[in-house]
């Protein structure tokens, strides 16, 4: 017998010994990092940047399998109990030897999980973490020359490349409202000093938004240039317009964080998912008698919110619990009980 | 049951303030959930699995009478809190605000025979939502008791006694039994529903894999000392049942709690039902322990009235729910274990005899309820 079958083998039989719980719960209580457990990370230190962004140190699991400068990683934080997932760029090198890695967060206004990670997150907390993913990376073939095209917390991707890769001809173009706003500021001038970064650093709040026709003036042989850029939407749509305008549209390279805008209104369409069904709903009217009207086959249980027997996934939008007038957007992982849910604004429901 | 509604004094302004008021207060522990809340249910699972790893190390060497008494000993109070404060409660989908995939009513599986999704239909869906009307809600006796004068006698239920004890006993089959509706499933058509089949089989897995853990694996483990490891198993199981179908009898079968006619939930409105949930349902006092140890199931009429509160906050909720008692002037039964478990036998031994006094009628009681 192979060594993997007899492997096998005694995990069958450990799991008969464990039953109805698996053997990795009773191994996650002594070690949630070890290989083969379901990938988490522990936050181990976090140092302030600025006023309102900081960077996490994270130790990952054994199950980590590393990941390409430039790319993100999701992390499951519990913030007041309740488990939230967010995608943040990785922006340290991936060949750290300690095998730690970091992301740097800005705290946005009333965003739950960055305040939380920049201002209340303590060493020593497990989270979960998703491999890293993301195409916003460099291309194996090392490009002549590179420009760098960021805005406020865009620069997090970039510093994680600026920090594995270096080029002989690196120009960035970076925009922040204010100095002592410039994520990594330090680090970027370090680099400036040692010749191995030209910086161009705009303050937003003194100089107004970067007019993207100035990037002639500012990066010359811009259009030569490979370049990457991030930062918010109407950065990326002006430089996309600007690279397209010129002919040169192969050359710009960029990453949207997309924060999910969920307006919350009053009923809306909803899309059941699996059967592709969409119909109108009223924001009185539970989702699970919108189903069953569509003729969506729905789970059902009491039908007063007390038994949880119609739990579904709410994979886009958001609901309004009619008891409470609580709104719940949609997250991975979020389920709703349709019998007290009802439409708030478009939704997507996976039946 | 007693000839006069308890309820009757109420208006029904008044029974939809009450329904107001206790929404109130389910809204308050809701909008208060937090990490304190999820940082007690992990403790308990944690420290609920490391007692188990604990027991059963310890089981390994039973053979020595006070390992066999300590084992058996960490091993019960582990089942007894993990089918408690830990399964029932996640079950009900208490914790499932945390968004943990793990600590889910949706995931989680229990130490016990019957699956999770079974229960939580019988349970969750049918018990709580018919709280005692006779004919709907199947807790009521478990089809195999009389305990209410208006369920009518018949001669079987003079071994009521006997089957409560053997009930007791084997509890976590009998519950999967009765998730079952065996009595009315095994009726020869019935028996060849390929629904209630599958579901037969579903039982009849879980059964299996708890058996071969619990009398076959852990024993032969033991070695030396297989025997007395099995006898530690059989003994913790039957501490977990006799003490859960203990708890359980005392939340709706002791005297004073009120029991419904199947015509009297017809239209009922939110306050009605919790008014239902409130006379249909008795407490157990005692110290903090005792409330863990039953799962907070001591606190039963705030959980039938917030069957999906976290259990943790009963004890809070409780003290609000008591005064509401008291300004609508209703009673709100509860004593401690001994007295309840002594008054919900004694309900089962006199019920397992027909009425003495002449019962009162069921149009009366209709009546009084549409008053009501």
């Amino acid at each position: 017998m192979t060594s993997a079958a007899l492997r096998s083998r005694a995990w069958k039989l450990l799991e008969m010994l464990t039953t109805p719980l698996l053997p990795s719960d009773y191994l996650d209580l002594v070690s949630p990092l070890r290989a083969g457990a379901d990938l988490r990370g522990r936050i181990e230190d976090v140092h302030p940047e600025t006023g309102d962004a900081a960077t996490i140190v994270i130790r990952p699991g054994r199950g980590w399998r590393g990941h390409t400068a430039g790319q993100y990683v999701r992390i499951g934080v519990d913030v007041d109990g309740v488990r939230l997932w967010r995608a943040y760029s990785v922006t340290s090198p991936t060949d750290r030897r300690d095998g730690r890695i970091t992301i740097t967060v800005k705290a946005i206004p009333d965003g739950k999980v960055s305040n939380h990670l920049v201002r209340r997150a303590k060493p020593g907390t497990l989270i979960q973490l998703d491999q890293a993913t993301g195409d916003f990376v460099l291309p194996e073939a090392k490009p002549a020359k590179v420009l760098y095209l960021t805005a406020g917390s865009g620069i997090t991707p970039v510093m994680g490349m600026l920090r594995d890769i270096e080029f002989d001809d690196v120009v960035m173009v970076h925009s922040a409202p204010q100095p002592h706003d410039v994520i990594f500021r330090k680090d970027l001038h370090d680099l400036v000093v040692d010749k191995k970064l030209r910086l161009t650093e705009l303050h937003t709040d003194t100089d107004g938004m970067l007019d993207i026709a100035r990037i002639n003036e500012l990066v010359p042989d811009w259009a030569e240039r490979e370049t990457w850029a991030c930062g918010p939407a109407g950065l990326l749509d002006a430089a996309e317009e600007h690279w397209t305008e010129h002919g040169v549209p192969e050359r710009l390279h960029t990453e949207r964080f997309r924060p999910s805008i969920v307006v919350a209104g009053d009923g809306g369409k909803v899309t059941f998912g699996t059967t592709g069904k969409t119909v109108d709903a009223d924001g009185a009217t539970p989702l699970l008698d919108v189903g069953e009207e569509a003729g969506v086959l729905m789970p059902s249980g009491c039908r007063m919110g007390i038994c949880f027997g119609c739990v579904t996934p709410l994979t886009a939008g958001a609901v309004r619990d009619l008891r409470t007038g609580e709104i719940t957007e949609a997250e991975p992982g979020v389920l709703i009980q349709t019998c007290v849910s009802a439409a708030a604004g478009p939704c997507d429901i996976e039946r | 049951m007693t000839a006069i509604d308890p309820t009757a004094h109420l208006t029904a302004e008044q029974i939809e303030e009450l329904g107001r008021e206790l929404d109130a207060i389910r809204d308050e522990v809701i909008s208060s959930r937090g990490e304190k809340d999820a940082a007690y249910i992990r403790k308990v699972i944690s420290a609920q699995r490391k007692l188990e790893l604990v027991s059963r190390g310890i089981l390994l060497f039973s053979i020595f009478p006070p390992a066999w008494l300590i084992g058996t000993a960490g091993l019960s109070v582990a089942k007894i809190m993990d089918n408690m404060e830990i399964g029932h409660n996640i079950l009900h989908g208490q914790w499932d605000w945390m968004r943990d995939p793990k600590i889910h009513s949706t995931t989680w599986d229990w130490d016990h025979v019957s699956p999770a999704e079974q229960w939580k239909h019988s349970h969750n869906e049918l018990h709580h939502t018919y709280t005692n009307v006779i004919g709907k809600d199947n807790d009521l006796g478990y089809g195999i008791m009389r305990v209410d004068e208006d369920q009518r006698w018949h001669p079987f239920h003079l071994g009521q006694p006997l089957w409560n004890f053997i009930n007791a006993c084997f509890f976590e089959y009998g519950i999967a039994a009765y998730d079952l509706e065996l009595g009315k499933n095994l009726d020869k058509r019935r028996r060849k529903d390929p629904e209630f089949r599958a579901r037969a089989r579903a039982v009849g897995r879980k059964i299996r894999k708890q058996v071969l853990k619990d009398y076959v694996i852990h024993p032969l483990l033991s070695g030396p000392s297989f025997l007395t490891t099995l006898a530690a198993t059989f003994t913790a199981n039957l501490v977990r049942n006799i003490w859960s179908h203990s708890v359980i009898m005392c939340g709706h079968f002791p005297e004073g709690v009120q029991v419904f006619e199947r015509r009297s939930i017809k239209g009922e409105t939110r306050g009605q039902w919790y008014l239902r949930q409130m006379m249909g349902s008795a407490n157990i006092s005692g110290s903090k322990a005792m409330h863990f140890m039953t799962g907070n199931l001591s606190h039963q009429i705030e959980h039938h009235l917030f069957p999906d509160l976290p259990s943790n906050r009963y004890a809070e909720v409780a003290v609000k729910v008591r005064a509401l008692f008291e300004k609508y002037e209703l009673k709100y039964v509860t004593g401690p274990l001994p007295k309840q478990v002594y008054s919900a036998w004694h309900k089962v031994l006199r019920l397992s005899l027909p009425n003495r006094k002449p019962k009162v009628t069921t149009p009366d009681r209709e009546q009084e309820l549409v008053a009501a």
